[in-house]
């Protein structure tokens, strides 16, 4: 497995526990409480802030596993890091009509950060599993 | 994607003529990844022109000698 497939792996794997814990636990309590009362500002910033730091740690991790690996990447690297890239921008396009909508119903700006926090992630984890599919099966 | 290549290759055959050289080795000596060169061995990846040239020159021999692409008829 190259330097750049293992990234990708942990990115996904960062973006899965990330975002599954906090869309579990704000889902959870919109089905209990009124979306305007919920606080869901601090904990969507914090779960941006965790991906970001665990995806940048989990790269340093995976370099000093196998330091003569890390950072190495070749043409093969890069066309499959672009065509992933290619397909999750078309997602986030595409989820984005979403949002949207919410904003021109006039709804909560709960649903509307949530619809384009949704909308992000997804595409992350499209793109993540186009380059692993890519990586194993071919391009 | 996920489409296997049709270029067919010659690679494995002409690293164990040439001293039985490791998949390392030779992408080493090109820049490649060694996952790279397994995935052209194993037609999972058509490498570009240029990629295609510095393999074969690596093994002294032409283009054609590393690489081919089959016929219509032949497919």
């Amino acid at each position: 497995m190259t330097f750049e497939e293992k990234v990708s792996w942990v990115y996904g794997a960062v973006a899965v526990v990330v975002f599954g814990v906090y869309f579990t636990s704000i889902l959870g309590q919109a089905r209990n409480t009124a979306v305007t009362e919920i606080a869901f500002q601090q904990p969507m910033l914090i779960a941006i802030g965790a991906t970001v730091a665990a995806s940048i740690l989990g790269g340093i991790l995976v370099g000093i596993s196998k330091p003569s690996e890390a950072d190495k990447s070749d043409a093969r690297d890069k066309e499959i890091n672009r065509f992933g890239e290619y397909v999750g921008g078309s997602v986030l396009g595409f989820g984005m009509v979403l949002p949207l909508g919410l904003t021109l119903v006039k709804a909560d700006h709960f649903w509307i950060a949530n619809a384009i926090c949704a909308a992000l992630v997804l595409s992350t984890l499209v793109s993540t599993i186009v380059k692993l599919v890519a990586y194993r099966r071919g391009l | 994607m996920g489409k296997a290549t049709r270029v067919t290759n010659e690679i494995r055959r002409l690293r164990f003529a040439n001293g039985e050289m490791t998949q390392a080795d030779l992408a080493d000596r090109i820049g490649l990844t060694r996952q790279t060169i397994i995935a052209i061995e194993q037609g999972r990846y058509s490498p570009s022109l240029e990629m295609a040239f510095r393999i074969a020159q690596v093994f002294k021999v032409p283009l054609d000698d590393v690489f081919a692409y089959p016929d219509k008829s032949e497919s």
